[in-house]
């Protein structure tokens, strides 16, 4: 691979830059630590973040795979186990692989639309730190014996006051409340970003399809998140103050529990892969060195999933006893949502046969993610039968379907696309010699540890049970699963330990190491803190990729934070907008968010008294600074959507 | 490659109103979220109605006053909300702060109103499904109420305070979008409380 170590196409002369620099640079010291709210700052913290519980939640996973090594272990007793297995699943899904893939969003979508910054770079500062108190008062429940205990999907009655005493349950509620909270703060910057504020000339049709696929995401979220925050809420109020939402001896329905869980946790599983197909089709491109095969296709196929995964939800629930015609129709319109997915995988397949494919590391992760999540989707059809799925429901068939999808599905496109982006983040290459050997360790040992989970699913073995007999015959396969495991744990270290020497030691990158054509590898690596001198136009799908110029439009303000908004389809530029300096109260609102939120596990007038500083930090946060408009002296005449 | 310049942004208005202004697409966003969560808690309140033998399960549906009272209120304010939207979009700072007095004190009355309803419920949180899910759509649709009370109210002291720019007669139509978010998404939810179990029953 050629590094191209020369000047980025969009660079400033050194006086405007130090200018502009000046202007949007982030406070030193723990006072800029605090109060940044500069979308790459964040968003590398938001990844790093997401990273370390990925890292948690594999150690929970290793544990457990150590207790089932060997038939009757009694390394970890029963109640730890439940509490493993559920920390496992709700670090997992809650804590690494939505907030991790709206962390790639926060750092990525503002270069690949052109734009200096977010939208609402506040609300982002705050989504990454109701996270990261959210994680951590898990984690704190963790270690003081208090966390939760009825699995990630936390079913009511089990986690209900009559079978779930003590606090664990509850924990598990408030973290909902926090990683929620955050995910839709970032769903929200992330969907304005992408709508207003992509250069001049990318128009809706031109949009590159990682930034698609977050917009449809940032919807899904939008939609889904609320249900679970119901879901939650309910629970945690039959708890502490009596309500009966699923009692069912006062009229309540622990079913009620289910539909609005799962109306939520099935988007959940395409809130999380989503991404990941747009993370696949900017590598595929790029390594192939050829725009993807079939682009309106592709967009097309993205929107009728987000759609479809919302009519789904109730194929978790057939061994709940539907109706005849309820289970025709989930299960037909789970089979339906294959055609989407299948439709995705021949255009990149095309694009490969038609381009040049190169098989660097990102490009390994792609082929993995193909011929993982293939095999999932597959296992997933299986499941969509009612007579199947009630047959293999709670096993560990459905623990080995799920981990193909989510982990081929989302977990490999991650992880090439961290490899294919970390040159952009960090300025240095990671070494493509470690990045294959992670990726062959880790892609054997996922093989290893779930495909025999398939089979002990087949023969009974439910899931969440911490020991199981001999006699039963499970242990050879146990065994090779737990082996499995540690071959994939050591892939995960190999990748993790060349990320980190890289971002030390690795070779200078340049501005498009890979030869990419979007509008992040128009600037330099790691980008400055304004991303773009001047804003660039775009003519093509791949603008750097058009010819030897790239056309830019001067003029944005260099004496302040300033912005530009574009129309939502056509990008038409339509005015200017200021940016919010860093600030505290992002920070502050969180410490005050997170009294209440933890309070009220223990006394719901917390909810009450709790309330009132939270107040005070939002009008503090949102009280009124010196206008743009006045800053850069303008009339307040000609201003679009005025009434005259 | 190099870049070339082709054109320049400086000549675009620093700030724009509704979907021109990025604080449109906030409130957009919120009042998605919000939609969403209020769809829900109807769809929970629905599937536990079709689910019951009766409805209310052991208790007299609510009296209708208060509700009806509300209901007329909020309507009602849509008109001098729309008039201080309208000025805002103008840059009108007179009748800006003219009728913002207005929708903030008919926000306050609301409140006041909220309050009588409570107890009118004729039934309480703890005491079956039906209470439960009746207080809990009417919480959330008070924390709107009273969230929307402290952003106008807010909006309006600054009005009163501060030298005024397009930027807050921007927040001016956005917090009277907001209003009317309220509004109407109170409707559904009052036929909800109020009619549904007179309905059932």
């Amino acid at each position: 691979m050629s590094l191209d170590a020369g000047a980025p196409p969009i660079a400033l002369d050194p006086e405007r830059h130090a200018a502009l620099a000046r202007v949007w640079a982030t406070p030193r010291g723990l006072w800029g630590f605090l109060t940044t709210v500069d979308a790459k700052e964040i968003g590398k913290r938001y990844i790093v973040t997401g990273l370390v519980f990925f890292v948690l939640g594999g150690l929970l996973a290793a544990a457990m795979r150590t207790q089932l090594a060997r038939p009757e272990s009694g390394l970890i007793d029963p109640d730890r186990y439940n509490q493993i297995f559920s920390m496992h699943g709700t670090t997992m899904m809650f804590l690494f692989a939505v907030p991790i893939m709206e962390a790639m969003a926060v750092y990525l979508t503002p270069l690949m639309v052109g734009a200096r910054t977010m939208a609402f770079p506040r609300l982002n500062a705050f989504s990454y730190w109701i996270y990261l108190a959210g994680g951590v008062m898990l984690y704190a429940a963790f270690v003081l014996n208090i966390a939760p205990e009825a699995g990630w999907t936390a079913y009511a009655p089990l986690s209900g006051p009559q079978f779930s005493a003590g606090k664990r349950s509850d924990i598990w509620a408030q973290l909902i409340t926090f990683t929620e909270v955050a995910g839709l703060a970032a769903a929200v910057s992330i969907a304005a970003t992408i709508l207003k504020m992509r250069a001049p000339g990318m128009t809706l049709a031109r949009v590159p399809l990682f930034a698609w696929s977050m917009l449809i995401t940032s919807f899904m979220v939008i939609v889904a998140m609320p249900a679970v925050m119901l879901a939650s809420s309910f629970l945690i109020s039959d708890r502490l103050i009596g309500t009966h939402f699923y009692n069912a001896a006062e009229g309540g329905s622990p079913l009620l529990y289910q539909h609005l869980f799962w109306f939520f946790g099935h988007p959940e599983v395409y809130i999380i892969f989503l991404p990941g197909l747009g993370m696949v089709s900017e590598i595929t491109a790029t390594f192939c060195r050829r725009s993807v095969f079939g682009y309106p296709v592709m967009v097309l196929a993205l929107l009728t999933t987000g759609f479809l995964a919302f009519g789904l939800w109730v194929h978790h629930m057939f061994a709940t006893g539907l109706p005849r015609l309820g289970d025709s129709f989930y299960t037909a319109a789970s089979m339906t949502i294959a055609l989407p997915a299948g439709v995705q995988i021949f255009c990149w397949i095309a694009t490969m046969w038609d381009g040049r494919p190169r098989f660097g590391t990102p490009m390994l992760y792609v082929v993995g993610f193909i011929v993982t999540f293939v095999l999932g989707g597959l296992s997933g059809v299986m499941l969509a039968s009612v007579p199947l799925d009630t047959q293999v429901h709670d096993t560990y068939f459905v623990v080995a379907h799920f981990h193909y999808v989510l982990i081929g599905g989302a977990v490999f496109p991650l992880l090439g696309a961290i490899h294919y982006w970390f040159p952009k983040i960090t300025g240095r290459l990671p070494s493509e010699l470690a990045g294959r050997w992670a990726f062959a360790l880790i892609f054997s040992g996922f093989n290893l540890a779930f495909f025999p989970m398939h089979l002990v699913g087949l023969w009974g073995m439910p899931r969440r049970v911490y020991t199981y007999s001999a006699e039963m015959g499970w242990g050879g396969m146990n065994l090779l699963s737990t082996a499995g495991a540690y071959v994939l744990a050591a892939g995960v270290a190999v990748y993790l330990l060349n990320l980190i020497v890289a971002a030390r030691r690795g070779p200078a990158a340049g501005p498009n190491p890979w030869g990419g054509g979007g509008l992040e590898w128009a600037t330099s690596s790691p980008p400055p803190v304004y991303n773009f001198g001047m804003t660039p136009v775009v003519e093509g799908r791949e603008p750097l990729w058009l010819g030897e110029e790239l056309p830019v439009l001067d003029g944005l303000d260099e004496r302040t934070r300033e912005v530009l908004l574009t129309s939502v389809s056509q990008a038409k530029p339509t005015s200017r907008e200021g940016s919010p300096d860093p600030s505290i109260w992002p920070f502050v609102t969180t410490l005050a968010t997170s009294v209440l939120f933890v309070g009220s596990i223990f006394d719901e007038w917390w909810v009450v008294w709790g309330s009132l500083p939270v107040t005070a930090c939002v009008i503090a946060w949102f009280w009124p600074k010196p206008s743009h408009s006045r800053q850069v002296k303008r009339r307040d005449s000609g201003i679009p959507g005025a009434i005259a | 490659m190099k870049a070339r310049v082709v054109g320049d942004l400086s000549i675009l208005p620093p700030a724009g109103f509704r979907s021109y202004g990025l604080w449109f697409w906030a409130g957009l966003g919120f009042m998605s979220i919000e939609t969403a969560g209020f769809a829900l808690a109807i769809g929970a309140y629905l599937y536990l109605m079709s689910s019951a033998p009766q409805w209310p399960l052991d208790s007299p549906s609510p009296d209708l006053l208060w509700g009806t009272l509300q209901t007329v209120l909020l309507l009602a304010s849509l008109w001098p909300a729309l008039a201080f939207s309208r000025a805002g979009r103008r840059c009108d700072l007179a009748a800006t702060r003219r009728w913002g007095v207005i929708v903030a004190a008919l926000n306050a009355l609301a409140l006041v109103i909220r309050g009588f309803e409570f107890p009118h419920l004729n039934t309480r949180w703890d005491f079956d499904v039906y209470g439960s899910i009746v207080w809990a759509l009417m919480l959330l649709h008070t924390a709107h109420l009273i969230t929307d009370f402290i952003d106008t109210a807010m909006l309006v002291v600054f009005l009163f305070t501060h030298s005024v720019d397009v930027e807050r007669f921007s927040d001016v139509d956005d917090d009277c979008i907001y209003w009317a978010f309220v509004v109407l998404s109170w409707l559904p939810i009052y036929l909800l409380i109020y009619w549904a179990p007179r309905l059932a029953s």
